[in-house]
Order: structure tokens, then sequence, then C-alpha cells
């Protein structure tokens, strides 16, 4: 921790003066070179995903077409874009991605009613109600919330959430209320027994749509929460003095005065917490399952983008398979995705920034 | 607010603006506790997991924690997993130390402002946006597959260190930027130079902040599972790993293979597996804890 000078030597010491400026400017090339990796990263992600990508599109990697290789089409894109039904690894193929497309959005909207309410009401409770020592106690809380490995979440959704919560909601509320509108249906039977009916057939597998919801909406809590507080708590005391010098309540300075002007700040944690929905892997893989449905049943099995990409993970066995080559066309998608989610999270955080300084 | 009364606010109803309030606060009570409910409930069921593994299927818990794990639950241990999960650390640790400072390094002290340095800031905050198991394929198709490594340990390194670089390079650049310019205005008015500057003045107070990052990172990298399992690991842990160059399942895949399975003592296993797992993680906040602590007390002295 010493601020003090190497034994003896003096701060500039050890080399004579050209020497030290010469390792100055090596450090200073070794250093640059330490930071262009991660943009090698970056360009790294995308030439590898578009060029494996291409192979399950045109029978053959961009590299291999450069070297001549010959190229067929295997997969068109309007299957892939507008097809309904996944199966590349089947007998019979079908590349239609929509249905995992599908998934994805189905569980990032439903977990985005989980999370969004959720996580802003703790975070106006946390700036605006709590007081100091209650904020202390909460917010390492909810960060260990966010520690928790998603694995943990995972096996949570199969030993817990399932079986008990999603199970409980069929057979306890839903099966019974569609048994209760059976009997009332004389009133309008067109009208209530196709839902009755629906009702009394729900039944819980081991995987649901419902779970999937539940736990990737509970671990993006903590990043709505942290970064809508922020936002908030962002805001000049000015503006809330001056509403409560006016006779408002409480209530309506959190809801009137301070959601509006932390609302940029707020969006960008709700655009995060999106993007994080929509990457987001293990707990969805072992909480909503493996079956591509086009499905808006919340009892349904469901399969997002990412539980494709680990039920086809082969390591090295899958080389030049439609599988393997699948992987990276849904690794693009996803990629592109979640890009432009961070992107426009990018433009909010610049204004939310700007607003108040 | 609630001794207000007279004709001015006749036409303010103060009992329903009370009730309103008193609504809303119950509102936001509820939402807070929420998460504070299903944290409970999540520890509340591994341990009660962990317990019915115990004694309704009798596993042996020295057996678990030496043993590499079997296709047959009564055998399976956790040894092997464990083994490889500190084989992962040290090297993504390795791997990812060195460029993240030196990264950091460049961009507070170094970097001119150009579009280059620019470039390099934006993408720092997308790479932290990209999804775990995108690094995973990165690696499976480069260094897996076209390089020829094969699913093995060094393999998975890669894939986490490509993951946590930039979240080690946003904590140590908040560390260096916490250091005094004062300092290094003495020492450059010494006659050093900037990298003399940087060795012997900045990193040394900036270290304790740079390692609480590191250790954080790694406590994320050693429970990430999605980008290990495009690496490819096997399906159950069955050999210690003999080095870097080993096949391997780390503790989260050895986890989730075991929580796919549909016996029910394998359940018990995955149960015992995620406390062992939380283990790791509370002794990594701990130290980086301890470490923030005494970096903070440090830093106060030596500000006054």
């Amino acid at each position: 921790m010493s601020t003090e000078p190497q034994s003896g030597s003096g701060i500039s010491g050890d080399d004579s003066l050209e020497d030290a400026h010469e390792k100055n400017k090596r450090v200073r090339r070794v250093l640059f070179g330490c930071a262009t990796v991660t943009v090698v990263t970056t360009v790294a992600i995308f030439l590898v995903l578009f060029d494996n990508a291409a192979s399950y599109f045109f029978g053959a990697r961009i590299s291999e077409m450069i070297a001549g290789g010959g190229i067929e089409r295997t997969v068109t894109f309007t299957e892939f874009f507008t097809g309904t039904r996944w199966a590349p690894d089947h007998s019979t193929p079908a590349h239609g991605v929509l249905p995992i497309v599908w998934g994805t959005l189905a569980i990032t909207i439903g977990a985005g009613l989980v999370s969004i309410p959720i996580g802003t009401a703790t975070a106006l409770y946390l700036s605006e109600y709590a007081n100091t020592e209650t904020r202390n106690k909460l917010k390492p809380l909810l960060e260990v919330l966010a520690g928790i490995p998603t694995i943990v979440y995972g096996y949570f959704a199969v030993s817990f959430l399932t079986p008990v919560v999603v199970g409980g909601i069929a057979s306890n509320i839903i099966n019974p209320t569609g048994a209760w509108l059976e009997s009332v249906s004389v009133f309008a039977p067109f009208v209530i027994e196709p839902v009755s009916e629906w009702m009394m057939g729900v039944r819980v597998g081991r995987y649901s749509l419902l779970a999937g919801i539940l736990v990737v909406g509970t671990m993006t809590i903590p990043m709505v929460s942290s970064i809508s507080e922020d936002a908030m708590q962002a805001v000049p005391d000015d503006l809330r003095n001056g509403a409560y010098a006016l006779g408002a309540t409480k209530y309506q300075v959190s809801l009137r005065i301070v959601l509006p002007a932390a609302v940029s700040g707020i969006f960008a944690s709700y655009i995060l917490a999106l993007s994080r929905a929509i990457g987001e892997t293990m707990a969805v893989t072992l909480a909503a399952g493996f079956n591509a449905n086009l499905t808006a049943n919340p009892f349904d099995e469901i399969m997002t983008m990412t539980a494709y990409l680990v039920s086809m993970a082969r390591g090295t066995s899958a080389v030049g398979t439609v599988e393997y080559q699948s992987l990276f066309a849904v690794g693009l998608l996803l990629f592109l995705m979640t890009l432009s989610m961070n992107l426009l999270n990018d433009r909010m955080k610049r204004r939310f920034q700007e607003e108040y300084r | 607010m609630s001794t207000q009364r007279g004709d001015l606010f006749a036409d303010i109803d103060l009992g329903r603006e009370k009730l309103i309030n008193r609504l809303f606060y119950g509102l936001l009570v509820a939402a807070s506790l929420f998460g504070l409910v299903i944290l409970v409930l999540l520890i509340a069921d591994v341990i009660w997991e962990s317990y019915q593994g115990l004694t309704t299927f009798n596993i042996d818990p020295v057996q678990f924690l030496t043993e590499p794990s079997s296709s047959r639950a009564e055998r399976a241990g956790f040894g092997a997993s464990i083994v490889a999960s500190l084989w992962l650390m040290a090297l993504t640790a390795v791997l990812a130390f060195a460029i993240a400072v030196g990264c950091a390094i460049y961009l507070v002290e170094y970097a001119p402002e150009t579009r280059t340095t620019r470039l390099i800031e934006a993408n720092l905050a997308n790479l932290a946006g990209v999804p775990s198991i995108v690094y995973g394929l990165l690696v499976l198709a480069l260094i897996v597959n076209d390089a020829g490594l094969g699913s093995v340990i060094l393999a998975g390194a890669i894939a986490l260190a490509l993951l946590i670089v930039p979240i080690i390079i946003v904590a140590s650049i908040e560390a260096i930027r916490a250091v005094p310019s004062s300092v290094r205005d003495g020492s450059y008015a010494m006659g050093a130079t900037t990298w003399q500057t940087v060795r012997q003045v900045v990193l040394p107070q900036a270290m304790p902040g740079i390692l609480t990052g590191t250790i954080l990172a790694l406590a994320r990298a050693i429970g990430e599972t999605a980008p290990l399992i495009m690496v490819g690991t096997m399906l159950h842990a069955t050999r210690y790993p003999s080095g870097p160059l080993s096949s391997f399942s780390a503790m989260p895949t050895q986890i989730y293979n075991w929580t796919y399975q549909a016996d029910r003592m394998f359940n018990g296993l995955a149960a015992l597996g995620i406390v062992v797992l939380l283990v790791f993680l509370v002794v990594m906040y701990a130290l980086a804890g301890y470490l923030r602590k005494k970096y903070e007390t440090e830093g106060s002295i030596t500000n006054v």
C-alpha cells in the first residue's frame, strides 16, 4: 500500500532517462494490445457466427466459399424466417425458427410482466420510503438474489416452482374454476364451454412456460430495482420539495414527480432486464423445457432459442452436421437480438446521464 | 399533512388521500418483500432437498466430496467436478487478469481522446451485454473445433475468461480512477514516466480494488453453466481431470446433468452440489468484502 519508492532506487532510479522513456513506449504498445483484445472479441463473435451460420444456409462456410467451395442452398431464408416447425435434427427436418423465437419472446414478455412492476415498486420503496437502516439491509439481500448462479434457479424451478407453485395453480385454481364454469355454462354454453373444457384439461408436466416466466422474472427483479433506484436517487430533491410545498402527498410525489423525472433511466433498466431475459439460458431450459411449441398456453412446454442451443450442444462430435450448423444460425439471431437491445439501452443511458447535471 | 383543516382544503377528501397513500405503501412493501420471500424459499428448498438426499438416499458426505461422478446415483460423487472447477478458476484468472488490467491501465492512464478510444469504451458496454452462451459458441467453433483443442478444461477457461474480461476491466477502471490525481502529479513532478508512475504509484494503491473486482468476476464465472455446456462437458465427471487438457464436467454443469435426470436420488445429489457451489460463492464474496473494507479504511487514511 505504501507509495514510497522502492528500496533506494528512487522513483525513476532503476533505468537511465532514455531507457525509461523507451520502456514507457514499449509498455504503452503492450497495453494498447490488451485493450484491442476486447474489440477483437466482438469482431470474432461476429465473424465466427456469420461464417458458421453460412454453412447452414449455403452448405459451405464463408471461409470455404472464398477458398472456392461450392454453394448449394440447403435452407432458404423464407423457410427459416416464416416456417412454423423447428426440428433441424428430425428425420423429416423442418427449419422454421419462429417457434423458438416465439418461445424466447414469450419468456421475455412474461418475465417483464413480473420483474418490471415488482422491480419498479421495490426501487420506489428503496428510494422514496425506506429509511437508511432498512435500505442498508434490503439492498445487499437483493444483490444476493442477483448473485445466485442461474443453474441454482433452474434447480429451484424443477424441484419447487413447477411441482408446487405451477402445479398448485393448475390443480387448485384452474381446474376447479373450469368445473365451476362447466356447471354454470347453461347460461352461455357457446362462450363458456370451450374455456371451461380447456381449464379442466390443464395438466402440468415437467416443464411449463409459466415456470420459465416466474423464474426468469424473479431473476431480473434486482436489475430493474437497482438501476431504477439509481435513476430515482438522481432526481433532485428540489423537485420533490416543490411538489410537497404545493400540498402533494408522498404517493403523488412518487408517481407523478419521481417516476416521470427518472423515466429514461427506468426504461434503461427495463431494456437491460429484457435483454438479460432473452439471453438467459440454464434456468429457462430447466423450467420451460425442450419442446418447440407455438403456444401461448402458460401450462405448456416450450423451447427458447437458448434452450435449443443447450439441447444440441455436443462438443466435438457433431461437426459438419445440420444440427451443428443450426447452432450458429440460432446463435447469430440471438446475438443480434441482444445487441440491438444493448444499443437501445446505451442510448437511453446517455439521455438519462444528460438530464441532471 | 395530517392536521390540515379548514375551507382551503374543503374539496380534498383527506381520508381518501390517506387511504390511497397507505395502500400504495403496502403495495411497495409487498413488492420489496417478494424478492426476499423467493430467496428464502430457494435456500430452504435447497437445504430440504439436501437433507432428503442425506437421509432418504443415504448419500455419504465424505464419498460425495471425494469420489468422481457416476452414471449410477449410489456411486456418484462431486470430487472430480470440484477439482475441475478449481482448474477452471485458476486458468480463467491467469488468462483474464493481465489482459483486463492492462486494458484498464491503458484506458485510464494512456489513452488519448480519439475515436479508437471511444470505440474501445463503447465496445466494453456491448460485450458486458452479450449472453454468456454466445461466448461458448465462439469458443466451440474457433478453439474446440477449428483449432482442434477439443472439449477440454482450457477451452472452458478461455470461454469464461472472455466472459469476465469486460467485468474486470470495468472494476479496474473504477479502482484506478479512484487513485487521487495529486499522487500522480507528484510522481510526474519528480520526472517519472507514465509507466513508472503507474507501476510504482498508481497500481499499488489501486490493487485492492482491482483484486476485489477480479474475485467478484471469478464468483460470476464459477457459477456459469451455459458456456461450458456449449464448449462440451462430460455427462458425468467420472474421473479426476489430470490437467488443463483433459475433458471435464465442472460443478455447475454436473449439477445441471444431475438435475436433468429423472431419478430422485440425482436431485438430492444436485442439491448437495448446489450447497458446495454456494459455499464457494460465500467464501469468494466474503474475501471480496474483506478486501474492500480493508481498502476503504486504508484509503481514508491516505486521503487525509
